[in-house]
């Protein structure tokens, strides 16, 4: 047992439901006590979504304690047959009713006889894996078993093709992201071959094999489809993301060579090879303008400031190396909660920030803000709340995420037009720059009395008047830190009246 | 009994897991701490179902049970003491409430026999609570709480006066409870104290010679407790929701303490002369209850008096006894109006009910979130259920408060009608 107010990835559950309530027509059956079906609330009003969410439970009750479920999945599951006619349903368990350990495999081989959709069980330990990685199970799972059912159809498309695999519901910016790619593909004269699973027919899951070759946006959801691809039928894949003006070339490089690499075995010789170089050029100093503002003066002030990145693990990966790389601001510590992919992260951000952390609690990541105190954090909903108390500004950057996030204008993270969203979403997290001198030559813009909230506690410190006078001199945003620090420096010393001179030799202390 | 249509379906309908309740719960009771025993779903529905709630350092958390304690691994007992210890060091609340969760009930954990154990070594009551989505729906978590608390209230000694007391029971906002407070001392009736209060030391003293009278639909097991295991009366009263549910309320308690309500229709009179504005725009209007916390009789039966016909009372459980006050006013109120009774269902099917919604086409659907979005798409108009537990609603002061809430949907389509844009879903099978 553990205590727990917060969690940055949901249950196992909640990643089947986004995976399968993505497709078109496949609905998802639930072995869930009443209650448990919220997921149909998060769809219905974080993505504003118009149709009833294609999920339903069946209800764990005391008779279902009592005597199992017997019947009521197969009748749930022909019921939701006839009613919707759906291509395929899903049936997962929830984390209580793995408890019951019925056989629910047994359920939907005895509904098969009598359904005409397809019918699968999803294979996920709800105590062993979470949202991220039941999703990735998730839809590995229904296209291996699209691929093992149908006559396959290995004949290449004649242009060059792509799948593009992870776009799907309430995902962070996924939609945006999408439409992203796609400008780049279609720059690149790369089609597309299928979207998984966003508004993806099952049926047509046998086309995926067209492709010449797969893209795995996000880490996170559909590696494990890609790699199933390419080990059963030797599909490759790119798993770099294109966030950022440097990963984003890399990215067009990658897909640029294996185009090229894929034409020769498929004999396709044919199709004119793209100057990709002179693309990213071309890109890069005009179409983009991330990489002009970057030099323009007014990033001057951006330089050396302190950060804090924290996310899943590709987003914070990606904008610690934007922030070190592309705009020269320094990363304190950078962190992620997938814990899985922990390795991975160290690997992507080693030598870009002072410290790594991975933790899935987020009052160490509360501590260590609070410790560090960055100029800006860019993190997830939670550190955003930490930043509040602490009056520190945060950009959010990576799921978990409020309704706010789920934005009606186009606001990409990927691709060039991501890079200019980035780097708006950056410089408006800190303060303007020339605002920040102003505030210091005259003192800020209120003269309301020194704000008292705080995470360190006030252990009987008193304040002299004319310091009190010195520390509203001092700008709003900044007011609370100097404090703090003043506080600071005086319990080490064991100072108990704080005068102007103290607040003086504390910040010549906190210099050296 | 009534001529009232039941009607029970399959109880495939969506709503709030009861756990829920800690949201008001911790809020109401100040000096509390709520600890949900259970897995990362029912920490997950917390998490975004309250949502900034999360942020301000609430009084309540999981208990995350890991796959060893599912599989006895470890000892339950000692899991939790250590919990419990961290808690009281941190927190020092006056008392803990465990929530037991549908995890616990198959795995058997014996809470109540933990919770005896605990209780005496770190030196705090601990309340146990079952508030599952095995057994309840969303408001019914609060009647388990409340529940386990009547165990814990002190003894009532009869005074010499012989004069009866009277409890009220039922979680409100200070401020409401004050109020429906004021309004019984008005008729000359002294509330001694309320189940719960804002402090867990406050409980109110019962036993026999106390009465007791429910504020909301859904307290049905915590009056049963009251009346078997503490010996209380219980006055069966209408709910004191809307005007004619407040005054029959209030004349309901008087009669028992031999009172003559003094000004009462006058009251209701002038609550009602207050409304007009919105009673102009609800007449005459139709309503249907898709059901999910327990209000929908007593909301349906104040609608009805508003002058509007209410197809379908969804309801997920119906305890015929304890709001058998509030079904006579129900009918009463239909026969005075002029209208056909509506159908109640219990567990009520979702799905049936929007063939019906379909069929029907109702000016207003009252419904969870997760039927609104695709209802409006479709050009249904829905308000939202749950801001009916949340909103204060009760007693005479609020009743503009409800009326706020209904009208809400209607006004605002009132305002965008002229754009010809109120069916926008794709499939539009209405």
């Amino acid at each position: 047992m553990k205590l727990a107010y917060w969690m940055y990835a949901g249950p196992a559950h909640i990643g089947t439901l986004r995976v399968a309530s993505s497709f078109k027509n496949v609905h998802t059956i639930m072995h869930a006590p009443l209650g448990d079906d919220y997921f149909n609330v998060m769809r219905s009003m974080l993505e504003r979504e118009r149709d009833f969410t294609p999920v339903t439970a069946s209800i764990v009750d005391r008779h279902v304690l009592a005597k199992g479920s017997q019947k009521k999945v197969i009748e749930n599951i022909s019921i939701k047959d006839q009613q919707e006619k759906p291509d395929l349903i899903v049936l997962t368990p929830t984390c209580t009713s793995s408890i019951l350990q019925e056989d629910l495999q047994n359920f939907v081989k005895r509904a098969k006889l009598t359904t005409r959709s397809d019918i699968l069980l999803a294979d996920v330990n709800h105590y062993r894996v979470n949202e991220i990685q039941a999703a990735d199970r998730t839809l590995e799972q229904i296209i291996a078993f699209y691929l093992d059912k149908q006559s396959l159809n290995c004949e290449k498309t004649k242009k060059p093709s792509v799948n593009i695999i992870g776009i799907f519901t309430l995902g962070f910016h996924h939609q945006h992201d999408f439409r992203e790619i796609c400008r780049l593909l279609k720059d690149l004269n790369i089609e597309i071959n299928q979207i998984i699973p966003e508004k993806c027919c099952v049926q047509n899951l046998k086309e995926i094999l067209k492709a010449w070759f797969n893209i795995v946006p996000y880490r996170e959801i559909g590696l494990m489809a890609a790699q199933y691809l390419e080990k059963n039928f030797q599909m490759p894949y790119i798993s770099i993301t294109p966030m950022g003006l440097i990963d984003t070339a890399e990215w067009i490089r990658q897909v640029c060579h294996l185009v090229e690499n894929q034409k020769t075995i498929f004999n396709c010789t044919n199709i004119k090879q793209i100057n990709f170089e002179k693309y990213i050029d071309q890109q890069t100093r005009f179409i983009s303008q991330a990489a002009w503002f970057s030099r323009s003066i007014d990033a001057q002030n951006l330089t050396g400031k302190k950060t804090l990145v924290f996310g899943d693990a590709t987003h914070a990966a990606a904008m610690t190396k934007i922030l070190v790389r592309e705009m020269g601001i320094n990363v304190c510590c950078a962190g992620t909660y997938c814990q899985h992919d922990a390795d991975w992260f160290r690997e992507q951000v080693q030598g870009f920030c002072d410290r790594i952390l991975i933790t899935e609690d987020h009052t160490q990541i509360g501590n260590i803000i609070s410790q560090y105190e960055p100029a800006a954090i860019f993190g997830t909903q939670m550190e955003r709340h930490v930043g509040k108390r602490l009056d520190i500004p945060c950009g959010v950057i990576s799921a978990p995420i409020h309704i706010q996030n789920f934005l009606l204008s186009y606001r990409p993270f990927l691709g060039y037009e991501g890079a200019n969203q980035i780097a708006d979403l950056i410089y408006n997290s800190f303060t303007l720059g020339m605002e920040d001198h102003l505030l210091e030559i005259f003192g800020g813009h209120d003269v309301k009395t020194v704000i008292t909230k705080e995470l360190l506690t006030d252990d009987n410190l008193i304040w002299q008047s004319s310091a009190i006078n010195e520390l509203q001199k001092i700008p709003g945003f900044v007011r609370n830190r100097i404090k703090r620090n003043t506080e600071k420096f005086a319990r080490l010393n064991q100072i108990q009246k704080i005068t102007v001179e103290v607040m003086y030799e504390a910040k010549e202390a906190l210099a050296s | 009994m009534f001529d009232l249509k039941f009607e029970c379906e399959t109880g495939n309908y969506h709503t709030f897991c009861p756990i829920s309740c800690v949201a008001w719960l911790y809020q109401k009771i100040s000096d509390s701490f709520f600890l949900v025993i259970g897995t990362k779903t029912c920490g997950y529905f917390l998490q975004n179902a309250l949502g900034v709630m999360i942020f301000a350092e609430p009084r309540y958390a999981m208990a995350e049970l890991e796959e060893g304690d599912i599989s006895a691994q470890l000892k339950d007992y000692d899991e939790l003491k250590k919990l419990c210890l961290q808690i009281q060091k941190n927190r020092n609340p006056s008392v803990l409430v465990w929530i037991g969760t549908c995890t616990t009930e198959i795995i058997k954990m014996d809470l109540e026999n933990i919770a005896l154990k605990i209780e005496t070594i770190i030196g705090l009551p601990i309340l146990v609570a079952r508030a599952n989505g095995l057994d309840y729906a969303f408001t019914q978590g609060e009647d388990t709480v409340l529940s386990a608390m009547v165990h814990r209230c002190p003894e009532y000694f009869l005074p010499q006066n012989q004069q009866s007391s009277l409890v009220v029971f039922g979680s409100l906002p200070s401020l409401v409870s004050q109020q429906l407070t004021k309004e019984l001392e008005i008729q000359g009736v002294n509330v001694a104290g309320w189940l719960p209060e804002t402090h867990y030391e406050e409980l109110p003293a019962l036993g026999s010679g106390v009465y007791v009278c429910g504020v909301n639909p859904f307290l049905s097991r915590t009056a049963t407790t009251l009346m078997r295991r503490r010996k209380c009366q219980l006055i069966g009263a209408p709910f004191p929701i809307g005007p004619d549910g407040t005054r029959a309320w209030i004349e309901k308690i008087c009669q028992v303490f031999n009172i003559q309500p003094k000004n009462l229709a006058q009251r209701e009179n002038q609550i009602w002369k207050n409304l007009k504005e919105y009673l102009s725009l609800v007449k005459n209007r139709s309503v249907f209850f898709m059901g999910d916390n327990l209000l929908e009789i007593s909301l349906a039966r104040f609608l009805i008096r508003c002058g509007m016909i209410v197809y379908e009372i969804g309801i997920p459980y119906l305890d015929k006894r304890f709001q058998a006050s509030e079904l006579n006013l129900l009918e009463k109120t239909c026969n005075e109006q002029g209208i056909p009774m509506p159908l109640i269902v219990e567990k009520p099917d979702n799905y049936n009910q929007i063939q019906r919604i379909r069929a029907l086409k109702p000016d207003l659907v009252i419904t969870g979130l997760a039927h609104s979005n695709p209802l409006e798409a479709r050009g249904i108009i829905t308000k939202w259920s749950v801001e009916f537990t949340f909103a204060q609603i009760h007693g005479f002061t609020n009743v503009r408060d409800i009326l706020e809430l209904v009208t809400r949907p209607l006004r605002r389509n009132n305002n965008l009608k002229e754009l010809g844009w109120s069916e926008l879903a794709l499939n539009n099978r209405f």
